[in-house]
């Protein structure tokens, strides 16, 4: 007897709830949205089910299924999780959830809207799980499609130029990168990413891009070159890495909050995944020979939004820059972790790499979640005050909601990386490996948590602290069902604050294994 | 004995769960959340007597008693962090001393903040508070103290910001809380370092310790920049953490601004707890400063080492500046603020020239009578009605009776009034240390000129509060026996009884490091069963105690002569240095300097970047944008060209041109949508052709 398809059966249930809205779905508000609650609540349990069945200490690939699909094509259904993609799908269904908890208040079409944001949970789950790139590849678009027609149908006053930029800018990236794995697939016949990155690794790549692509008149090294960029292109566009991030903050300001919330939490987070699950392992050698100049991006990245944040008027925008920071630090500890190292060193390199790896996932769950509870904060602020967000429309709050501020203050020092809280330990591992690797860029980026820390408290003190602004002396605290919405994120960051191995111990042989075969 | 460590953890775990469940309290449990938060603590101090009393007998040869207990945390690689309890000398008076003095401090909060409004989350932050220095001090891994060391910053922003609605206490929190941070970055990284250099965080390991022989040998022969041992590279970062959290002078810009929190706020954070952690600190990575090639510091002998040397310098200059400005300030708070800063630099100088015994004494008694001060500061507020300026106070002395003679006590300990006050003997040994250092004799001349500084500008506000004529409108006709409510009156005895406490306890502590009985060194260094009671001082010492009497006195007898004189109106050391006296009074322009140098740059950084983002990398980006919609525009004119005129025809100009743009408009991305699938589609089918082949 075949094991149950327990991702097949994941990555369906946000389908079929989708097509139940759809047909069945109505304009009631409310019903909708208890009927996206309750699919994206089954996937949750689905997922918590899985997680609990992970096997914690093994590297291998779990849960997989493997069906032949389209041959010719190297298309082949090949799904799985492991160390690298637990945390993902898990961010996935909990985010989900969370955002259509925080609800996008009075919308057209709620149906429409809740479906596809249940799309979007689709897409997401399976692009964490796909391991064939033909489907992954698909996954990748689909969950852009409802992104983008979220933004452009329920977004804020800019919303159209947003979404085109939105649109413009990841398909961009995603042409490229698919045009570059067609390649791949031309040189090596196979599109599935576990073989790519063993062929990637006895040398098979590098001679198929020679023998069977020579008719482009490029050398291997400058084709291999040409083929990474374009899938760097199409990662670096979702993270985003600077400077190919001009769409993130529109987007973001201009996105329904509560999608936002999904933005940044969870699509952010496949460009991470991607670079881990693809860029590394096919492209190691041309990894490395770009290293220097990556590096310094993802420095660029970590410092420069985080002045940039501090020139915001828009809460919005600030967290996006916010969110650009902290996802650059990701990047930072990952570049550090393919650091070429003279092997005869004092210490084993491997533990450091283990480390900003270690620490790099965790940071992608912890910015998930924290990004999102901020961004969540930020829709129910905007909903109170009638669609204002500027940072100094506000004033005292703090009086008149102290739950609120306590709650949102929790999630800013979370954001700030305070210890006890989730956001420390992840920040501390890519430091206590990046900072051997690379000193000088973990040395400057360093002032990015210094600064984080500055504008996160000028928010607190703009927004929530001084003379109440006597426009919003009723502003209403926290409701029951809002704190039943956001108790939870704010118990989690605590809990992962004192308890990261909960995390650390799913991804941490995965990611030894990894770094084994990256091999320095 | 080992089962006392196993269970330290309860010695912040009670004030945590105090902290945990005030949190919950609604606003009216006011009681409970008082009980609560002082029941906690005066548990911990219970137990916190209880490892002291482990710490008093170290098995026989055995040295210093050092017990540890260590556990895991996570799986690191192939590695595995772990944390642990640590209980040694140093951490079991801290303990003693961050228990009692905290205890004292909350009991008078009951009193002090009587009247507010958000009385129990005062409570739960200050348990927060303790909770976090209590955690900091049983560590017994470098990262575990790091994040207690954060959370005590994080309280302190609680506690400066209480009073949020005053814009000032909100930016001072911040201040505080940003300022420390900028050390902790050094502090961060030095950690990391420390880290990747030793392979593990925990200070005591059976050997395998950072801080121990082997560890730091290691780190003393490797060299970094400029041919600087990696130890002494560590040392730096770590100390520039210290420097933040203790205020030590370029950093201190945050302490006397932290005044705007409620005042048995300043007195924790001045006395036992946020400003003792940057020094403690120190004192426990003592071994890694102190490394040279010779080994490890040993006992009773202070190597001269260059992170010692930043370490004993940063100290003297932060001495004298702090001694400096306070002259010329006239808010009571604000002096003692100015004199923290100043005894926090002795602190530094004593761990730099004399060692952890030296500067932790100096530590200790301070707490005590660093806390006397600012609660009796808090009982002069309280019973003046929230006046803080000095000059406008006068005569207390009648009327605050228990709470000048207490203060009376803490102002003559602090000044370094000879033989029956700590201040005078923990200042003396920082001095005699300093007499003795070989490398320069400049910082115990300034140590020397910041102990005449002292008595002066204490003498200059014991005069101004309690001796000069009133300057209450009541007070002036003389004895005012009516009970009116504006009168100044002294504090319920809720709050003088901690000022007696803590009173009596500044002169007992004299009796713990005098030359005759220095029980206090033998306790830290690990030989109390050599201790005896003898005077065995040489030359040096009792020079040095008559070089500081002389310059207290001169400093007393200077001050009172120049304020007692004087006509009320303007101060005695502005008419005669109007210009010094200015200078000093803006405290030396150092806040304003960096008003114009960092924040500056830094809003001017933000601003680049912004505009960098705005219009470089987004005209970029429009830039591409539009070139991809004049393609898509290339490709409607060839529709229109190609294959519309014939639709057009068919169709008898059934279709407006209008509605076909319009509807190119919408669907613009609709259309991408289609190339898209078009363009995948075409990619398969040529793929799947040269497949087959």
């Amino acid at each position: 007897m075949t094991p149950f398809p327990l991702i097949t059966f994941l990555t369906l249930t946000p389908v079929v709830g989708a097509l139940v809205l759809a047909l069945a779905g109505g304009r009631d508000a409310r019903r909708s949205r208890n009927i996206a609650l309750g699919f994206s609540l089954l996937a949750f349990l689905e997922t918590a089910w899985m997680v609990a069945g992970f096997d914690g200490k093994s590297a291998a690939l779990q849960f997989a299924e493997h069906h032949p699909w389209i041959p010719s094509l190297g298309a082949e259904y090949f799904v799985a999780v492991d160390g690298l993609s637990i945390l993902m799908v898990l961010l996935s269904a909990l985010l989900v959830p969370f955002a259509i908890g925080v609800g996008p208040g009075n919308v057209d079409r709620p149906h429409a809207f809740h479906a596809l944001v249940l799309l979007l949970q689709a897409g997401l789950f399976g692009a964490f799980t796909a391991l064939n790139f033909f489907h992954w590849f698909l996954y990748w678009e689909l969950s852009l499609v409802p992104a983008y027609f979220l933004v452009k149908l329920w977004g804020g006053p800019g919303r159209r130029a947003a979404a085109t930029q939105f649109f413009v800018y990841t398909f961009a990236g995603s042409v490229a990168m698919l045009l570059a794995m067609q390649a791949v697939f031309l040189a090596t016949g196979t599109f599935d990413l576990p073989d790519l990155a063993r062929l990637a690794r006895s040398g098979e790549l590098a001679r198929g891009l020679g023998t069977k692509l020579h008719w482009t008149g490029l050398a291997p090294e400058a084709l291999g070159m040409l083929l990474f960029a374009g899938v760097f292109l199409g990662l670096a566009v979702k993270v985003p890495l600077m400077p190919f991030h001009t769409w993130l903050p529109g987007t973001y300001a201009e996105a329904p909050t509560n999608v936002t919330m999904l933005l940044t939490g969870a699509l952010s987070k496949m460009g991470i995944y991607g670079f881990l699950r693809i860029l590394a392992p096919i492209f190691p050698s041309q990894l490395r020979d770009s290293l220097d100049l990556l590096t310094a991006l993802a420095v660029l990245t970590v410092v420069a939004s985080a002045f940039a944040a501090f020139a915001q008027k828009d809460l919005k925008r600030l967290l996006a820059y916010s969110s650009i920071n902290h996802l650059g630090l990701c990047l930072l500890g990952l570049f550090a972790a393919l650091q070429p190292k003279a092997a005869a060193a004092a210490h084993g390199w491997s533990i450091e790499r283990v480390a900003a790896l270690d620490g790099v996932l965790l940071q992608v769950f912890n910015h998930g979640l924290t990004a999102a509870a901020l961004f969540g904060f930020v829709a129910l602020i905007e909903r109170r005050s009638g669609g204002l967000r500027g940072i100094g429309d506000f004033g005292g709050l703090r009086g008149v909601a102290p739950v609120f501020a306590g709650l949102m203050g929790i999630s800013i020092f979370a954001s700030l990386g305070l210890p006890g809280l989730n956001g420390f330990v992840g920040e501390f591992l890519v430091f206590k490996g990046a900072f051997p690797l690379a000193p000088v860029a973990a040395s400057v980026s360093a002032l990015g948590l210094l600064l984080t820390a500055i504008f996160l408290l000028t928010l607190v003190q703009r927004v929530f602290a001084g003379t109440l602004n006597g426009a919003w002396k009723d502003f209403p605290d926290l409701g029951r069902a809002e704190l039943a919405v956001f108790a939870p994120a704010v118990a989690l960051m605590f809990v992962l604050g004192v308890a990261p191995q909960l995390a650390l111990n799913l991804v941490n042989p995965t990611v030894v294994a990894l770094v084994n075969r990256l091999g320095f | 004995m080992d089962r006392i460590v196993e269970h330290l953890w309860i010695i912040p775990a009670l004030p945590l769960l105090a902290a945990g469940i005030i949190a919950l309290l609604k606003r009216p449990h006011r009681k409970a959340a008082a009980a609560l938060a002082i029941g906690s603590l005066g548990l911990a101090f219970l137990v916190s007597c209880v490892a002291f009393a482990a710490t008093l007998h170290p098995a026989a040869g055995a040295g210093t008693v050092r017990l540890t207990h260590n556990f895991a945390w996570f799986d690191l690689g192939e590695s595995t962090l772990r944390l642990g309890w640590l209980l040694d000398p140093l951490t079991a008076g801290m303990l003693v001393m961050v228990t009692f003095v905290g205890s004292l401090i909350f009991v008078f909060s009951v009193g002090y903040m009587a009247h507010d409004p958000n009385f129990t989350r005062f409570f739960g932050f200050l348990s927060l508070f303790a909770a976090a220095m209590l955690g900091l001090l049983v560590a017994n891994n470098l990262l575990f103290l790091f994040m207690c060391w954060e959370v005590v910053g994080l309280a302190s922003y609680l506690l400066i910001g209480f009073w949020f609605q005053k814009p000032e206490a909100a930016a001072a929190a911040k201040k505080a809380f940003v300022t420390t941070r900028i050390g902790d970055l050094g502090f961060f990284l030095g950690m990391v370092w420390l880290y990747h250099g030793t392979g593990t965080l925990l200070f005591y390991d059976k050997g395998a310790g950072c801080l121990e022989q082997g560890a730091i040998a290691s780190l003393v022969a490797q060299t970094t920049l400029g041919g600087m041992a990696v130890s002494t590279a560590i040392s730096l970062l770590l100390f520039c953490g210290a420097a933040g959290k203790s205020g030590q002078v370029p950093l201190h810009v945050w302490l006397p601004d932290a005044m705007e929190g409620p005042t048995p706020v300043s007195a924790l954070i001045h006395a036992a707890t946020m400003v003792a952690a940057g020094v403690f600190l120190v004192a426990r990575v003592f071994p890694l400063l102190g490394a040279s090639a010779a080994g490890l510091p040993a006992d009773g002998h202070v190597p001269h080492t260059a992170a010692l040397a930043v370490v004993t310098w940063i100290g003297a200059i932060t001495a004298v500046f702090g001694a400096l400005v306070a002259v010329a300030q006239s808010d009571i708070k604000r002096i003692l603020a100015y004199s923290t800063v100043s005894q926090l630099g002795y602190m530094m100088m004593g761990l730099g020239v004399g060692g952890p015994a030296v500067g932790m004494f100096h530590l200790l008694a301070h707490a005590f009578f660093k806390a006397l001060l600012f609660l009796g500061a808090g009982s002069v507020i309280h019973g003046c009605h929230g006046e803080q300026d000095i000059r406008r106070m006068g005569g207390l002395r009648k009327a605050m009776p228990a709470t000048f003679a207490t203060y009376a006590v803490g102002m003559m300990a602090l000044a370094g009034f000879p033989l029956v006050f700590s201040g005078f003997w923990s200042k003396d040994e920082i001095l005699h240390a300093a007499l003795a250092w070989s490398p320069s004799r400049l910082p115990f001349a300034l140590g020397l000129f910041g102990a005449f500084l002292t008595a002066f500008y204490m003498i200059r506000q014991m005069w101004f509060v309690f001796f000069a004529p009133s300057a209450h409108p009541a007070a002036r006709h003389g004895h005012d026996t009516r009970p009116d409510a504006a009168a100044p009156h002294d504090s319920p005895p809720v709050m003088t009884v901690s000022l007696a406490i803590l009173a009596g306890a500044t002169v007992a502590m004299s009796l713990l490091a005098t030359p005759v009985w220095p029980w206090f060194h033998a306790y830290l260094g690990g030989h109390l069963d050599h201790l005896h009671v003898g005077w065995d001082a040489d030359g040096a010492v009792l020079a040095t105690m008559a070089l500081s009497t002389v310059a207290v006195a001169l400093g007393t007898g200077v001050s009172w002569r120049l304020y007692s004189r004087s006509a009320t109106g303007t101060d005695a050391v502005e008419r005669l240095v109007p210009r010094l006296f200015g200078a000093l009074r803006g405290r030396l322009y150092v806040d304003g300097f960096y008003a114009a140098t960092v924040f500056r740059l830094n809003r001017a950084a933000a601003t680049a970047f912004d505009w960098i983002d705005r219009f470089v990398w987004g005209s970029l980006a429009g830039s591409t944008a539009w070139i991809a919609t004049g393609f898509s525009w290339l490709g409607r004119l060839l529709d229109d060209a190609g294959i519309n005129p014939g639709f057009d025809a068919g169709c008898a100009g059934t279709r407006g041109t209008g509605r076909l743009v319009s509807l190119f408009q919408n669907g613009q991305t609709q259309r991408y949508l289609r190339l898209v699938g078009g363009g995948i589609v075409a990619i398969v089918v040529a793929v799947a052709w040269t497949g087959k082949k």
